[in-house]
C-alpha cells in the first residue's frame, strides 16, 4: 500500500566540504540566536518602533514558507489534479517544506520579544479570532505538525529495517495504521496552507497607509495564496534541477510536465495584480513613485518573463533557470510588501537589516539545505530513477 | 479524471469567490458610536504653551524613576531621560513643535500619546488579547502578562504609538493607558491633565469633550484649522480628540479615512472564515477527490498484481 519502491536514498557521504561549510554557518547562526536571548533584540538588529518587523519575518517567515510550498503545490497536483501520477516526487518536496516551516517557526520564536508567553495561543479564553496573526500562528503550527506526519512514513520505513526490537515492532505496528488515515491528513495539508498563505498577505491590510499603494490592496490574501502556489511550483523545478546535479542522478522529466501548471497559476496571479491596481485607481503610481515604481517593475519583470517562458518548449536547463528567476520575482513581491513598500513615516530611520540579522537568516537557509542533504542520504526520499519512456 | 478535475475547479472557484468578493464587501463600515461612559481627552493646540510639564508629570506617575539605569546605551550617551524626541520606551506622552520654516513666528505644539481609537488597530491585531479596549471606559489597555511580543500592534497602529523596549532582555510594550492604574485611579484624571497649567488638555466623557470642542469652534469661526475636530471621524473616531490652528498634517498627524483599517481587515477575514464554512468545504472537497484517486490507484495496483506485473 505505501509504495516503498517509488523511492531511493541519495548517494554520497554525510561529511563533505559542502556539509561542513553549511554546518559552520548553522553553528554561527545558533551563536547569534543565543546572543540575542542573553542581550536583546535591539542589540542584534536594526529594528525600531517605526519598523518593528525586519528581515527575520520578511525572509524567514514570509518568503521562507512560500519556498516551503513545494509540498503544498505538489500535493494539489498529485492527489487532486492528476491521480497520483507524480507521487514519487512528493517525499522530497514534503521534507523541504517541513524544514521551511519548522525554521519559520523557530525564527518567530527568536523574533518575538516575550516568547515565554506563547502558551497563550493554547488558552482558548485568550484566542482573538479578529487577529490575522492569530490565524497565521495557529495555522502554521498545525501545518508544521501535518508535514511531520506526512514525513513519518519515510522514517518508519527506515526503522522497519532495524534489527528486531522495539523500534522495528513499533514501526511495523504504526505504519499500516498511518497509511490508512494519511490521505485525510494530506487533505488537511492542502487546506491549511491555503488559509495561512492568504493570511500572510492579509496581515498587511491593517497597516493601511504605511504600505505603499502599489502593494496595499484588499486583494492581498488572494495575491499571497496564488503567489505561494507559484513559488511552490518553481521551487519543485529548482529542487529537481539541483538534486539531479548535486546528487549526480538522472533528471526527473516529470518535473517538466508539472511545470506546465506554472503559466496557468501565473496568469491568475497577474490578473488579480492588474485588477487590484485598476480597481484601486493606482495606475499612476506605476510611473510616479520613483524607487517604488522601479521595484514594482523589477518584481513584475522577474515574474512575467518566467511565466511566459514556461509556456514555451522546455528543457531541464531552461526550466531550472526560469524557476530560479520566478523564485526571485515571487520572493521580491513578498519582500516589497513586508519591507520595501513599508514606510511608517519620516520620523524613523529607514530599516536595513544588520549583519547579525543577515547571519541568522543565512544560517537558517544553510540549515535547511544541510538537513535536506543529510536526510535524503539517510532515508529513501528521492524518486527512483527510471529508464527513459517510463510515462 | 475529467469529473474530479471539474469538482476541484468548482471547489477552487468557491474559495476564490469568497476571497475575491471580500474586498468589495469590506467598505461597509459601521456607524461610529461611543458608549455613554467612554472617556477621553480634548487637546487644544492653540492653548498649549509647550512647557512639557505634562511630559514630566506622565513620567513621574507612570515610570519608576530608578529605571533610568536601564536606559539603552545609545540613549544615556546622546539624549537625557527628559529630552525625548519621539514617543519611545521612555515616555507615554510627548509634546512636539511645528514651526513654519519660512515664517518662524508661525508655530504650534502637538501632544502625542495613545488616541484610544474607537476601533483600535492594535486590539484587532493582537493575537492573544494582550491589547483590549475597555468596553465601559473605552481605554485601550495593555497586559504585559499576556503579550507575546510579536509587535503586530506597532505595525497596525496608524499613529505609531506603541513603543517597544528594544534594549531590554525581557522587553514589553509601552503606551499611554490614560493613567488607568495610576493617576486616574488615585486622582480621577490622567496626570498630564492634572498638571497642565493652561488647561490645554482636559479629561472627560467622550461625548462631553466633543460638545466642548464644537462649542469652542462655534465661538470663534475660522479660528481653528478648517473648523475641524481631529478624531471625530478619523480612523472611525478616537477617544482622544484634537483641535488646532495649524493643519494637522503639518503637526505630524496622519490623514486617515473615516473608517478603521482594523474594521476593513476584520471584515475581509470574517467573510473568508465565516463559521469556518469555506475552509471546511474546501477540506471536505479535497478529501473526497483525494480518496477517489486513492481507491482508483489501489484498484489498478491490485489488478496489476493479479496479472503478475508490478506498479
Amino acid at each position: 500500500m505505501s509504495h516503498h519502491d517509488d523511492y531511493v536514498q541519495a548517494p554520497g557521504k554525510l561529511i563533505t566540504p559542502v556539509t561542513v561549510v553549511l554546518a559552520l554557518l548553522v553553528a554561527f547562526a545558533f551563536a547569534v540566536a543565543g546572543y540575542r536571548f542573553v542581550t536583546s533584540i535591539g542589540a542584534v538588529s536594526n529594528l525600531n518602533d517605526g519598523y518593528p518587523w525586519g528581515v527575520w519575518l520578511a525572509y524567514d517567515v514570509s518568503i521562507g514558507t512560500a519556498f516551503a510550498c513545494g509540498g503544498y503545490a505538489l500535493a494539489i497536483i498529485c492527489y487532486i489534479l492528476n491521480g497520483w501520477k507524480y507521487h514519487p516526487m512528493i517525499r522530497s518536496a514534503v521534507v523541504a517544506s517541513m524544514f521551511g516551516y519548522a525554521l519559520a517557526g523557530t525564527s518567530v520564536i527568536i523574533d518575538i520579544g516575550r516568547y515565554w508567553n506563547v502558551y497563550n495561543f493554547f488558552v482558548p479564553s485568550q484566542w482573538q479570532p479578529n487577529s490575522i496573526m492569530f490565524e497565521v500562528a495557529l495555522c502554521v503550527m498545525a501545518y508544521t505538525c501535518i508535514l511531520i506526519i506526512e514525513f513519518l512514513p519515510a522514517v518508519l520505513e527506515k526503522l522497519a529495517t532495524f534489527k528486531d526490537g522495539f523500534f522495528k515492532s513499533m514501526a511495523l505496528f504504526v505504519a499500516p495504521k498511518l497509511d490508512k488515515v494519511l490521505i485525510f491528513i494530506i487533505a488537511l495539508g492542502m487546506t491549511l496552507p491555503t488559509m495561512h498563505q492568504s493570511s500572510l498577505g492579509s496581515l498587511f491590510i491593517i497597516t493601511g497607509y504605511k504600505l505603499h499603494p502599489l502593494w496595499q490592496t484588499n486583494f492581498l490574501p488572494l495575491l499571497f495564496v496564488s503567489n505561494a502556489l507559484l513559488m511552490g511550483l518553481s521551487i519543485v523545478q529548482f529542487e529537481v534541477g539541483l538534486s539531479s546535479a548535486g546528487f549526480k542522478r538522472p533528471y526527473e522529466y516529470e518535473a517538466l510536465e508539472i511545470a506546465r501548471f506554472i503559466p496557468f497559476v501565473g496568469a491568475f496571479w497577474l490578473a488579480i495584480r492588474v485588477i487590484s491596481l485598476v480597481v484601486g485607481g493606482k495606475i499612476g503610481y506605476l510611473f510616479t513613485s520613483g524607487f517604488h515604481s522601479a521595484m514594482f517593475w523589477i518584481e513584475t519583470a522577474l515574474i512575467v518573463i518566467p511565466i511566459v517562458m514556461f509556456a514555451t518548449k522546455l528543457t531541464p536547463r531552461k526550466a531550472f533557470f526560469m524557476a530560479m528567476m520566478l523564485c526571485f520575482g515571487g520572493g521580491l513581491y513578498r519582500m516589497n510588501v513586508y519591507l520595501v513598500g513599508f514606510n511608517p513615516g519620516d520620523e524613523w530611520n529607514p530599516y536595513f537589516p544588520s549583519v547579525v540579522e543577515f547571519m541568522l537568516t543565512y544560517g537558517f537557509i544553510a540549515l535547511e539545505v544541510l538537513a535536506y542533504i543529510i536526510l535524503s542520504r539517510l532515508l529513501k526520499l528521492l524518486p527512483k530513477a527510471h529508464a527513459a519512456g517510463a510515462h | 479524471m475529467k469529473s474530479t478535475r471539474r469538482g476541484f475547479m468548482k471547489a477552487a472557484a468557491i474559495g476564490a469567490g469568497a476571497l475575491a468578493l471580500s474586498p468589495v464587501a469590506a467598505h461597509a463600515s459601521k456607524a461610529i458610536t461611543f458608549g455613554p461612559d467612554e472617556v477621553g481627552m480634548l487637546y487644544d493646540s492653540s492653548l498649549c504653551v509647550g512647557c512639557q510639564a505634562c511630559v514630566t508629570a506622565c513620567r513621574n506617575s507612570n515610570f519608576n524613576l530608578d529605571d533610568t539605569v536601564s536606559l539603552a546605551p545609545a540613549d544615556t550617551a546622546e539624549v537625557r531621560w527628559a529630552n525625548v524626541q519621539e514617543l519611545d520606551y521612555r515616555t507615554k506622552n510627548i509634546i512636539k513643535m511645528y514651526q513654519n520654516p519660512e515664517n518662524k513666528s508661525e508655530y504650534a505644539f502637538i501632544k502625542r500619546q495613545c488616541m484610544h481609537c474607537n476601533a483600535p488597530g492594535c486590539v484587532s491585531a493582537c493575537p492573544v488579547k494582550a491589547m483590549t479596549k475597555n468596553p465601559e471606559t473605552g481605554i485601550v489597555e495593555y497586559d504585559k502578562g499576556i503579550c507575546i511580543g510579536c509587535r503586530y500592534c506597532q505595525m497596525a497602529c496608524p499613529f505609531n504609538v506603541p513603543s517597544w523596549e528594544w534594549h531590554e532582555t525581557f522587553p514589553k510594550i509601552v503606551k499611554c493607558e490614560l493613567c488607568r492604574e495610576t493617576n486616574l485611579k488615585t486622582k480621577g484624571m490622567p496626570s498630564c491633565v492634572e498638571t497642565c497649567p493652561v488647561k490645554a488638555v482636559i479629561y472627560g466623557k467622550r461625548t462631553d469633550l466633543m460638545a466642548e470642542a464644537k462649542r469652542r469652534i462655534a465661538e470663534k469661526p475660522g479660528y481653528y484649522f478648517q473648523d475641524k475636530v481631529y478624531g471625530e471621524h478619523e480612523y472611525g473616531g478616537t477617544n482622544v480628540i484634537y483641535i488646532a490652528k495649524v493643519d494637522f498634517e503639518k503637526l505630524g498627524m496622519p490623514t486617515l479615512p473615516d473608517y478603521s483599517y482594523a474594521t476593513e481587515s476584520e471584515t475581509i477575514q470574517h467573510t473568508i472564515y465565516k463559521w469556518m464554512a469555506a475552509p471546511a468545504a474546501l477540506y471536505v472537497t479535497l478529501c473526497a477527490i483525494a480518496l477517489k484517486h486513492q481507491f482508483k490507484r489501489d484498484k489498478d495496483e491490485r489488478n496489476n498484481d493479479h496479472k503478475g506485473g508490478h506498479a
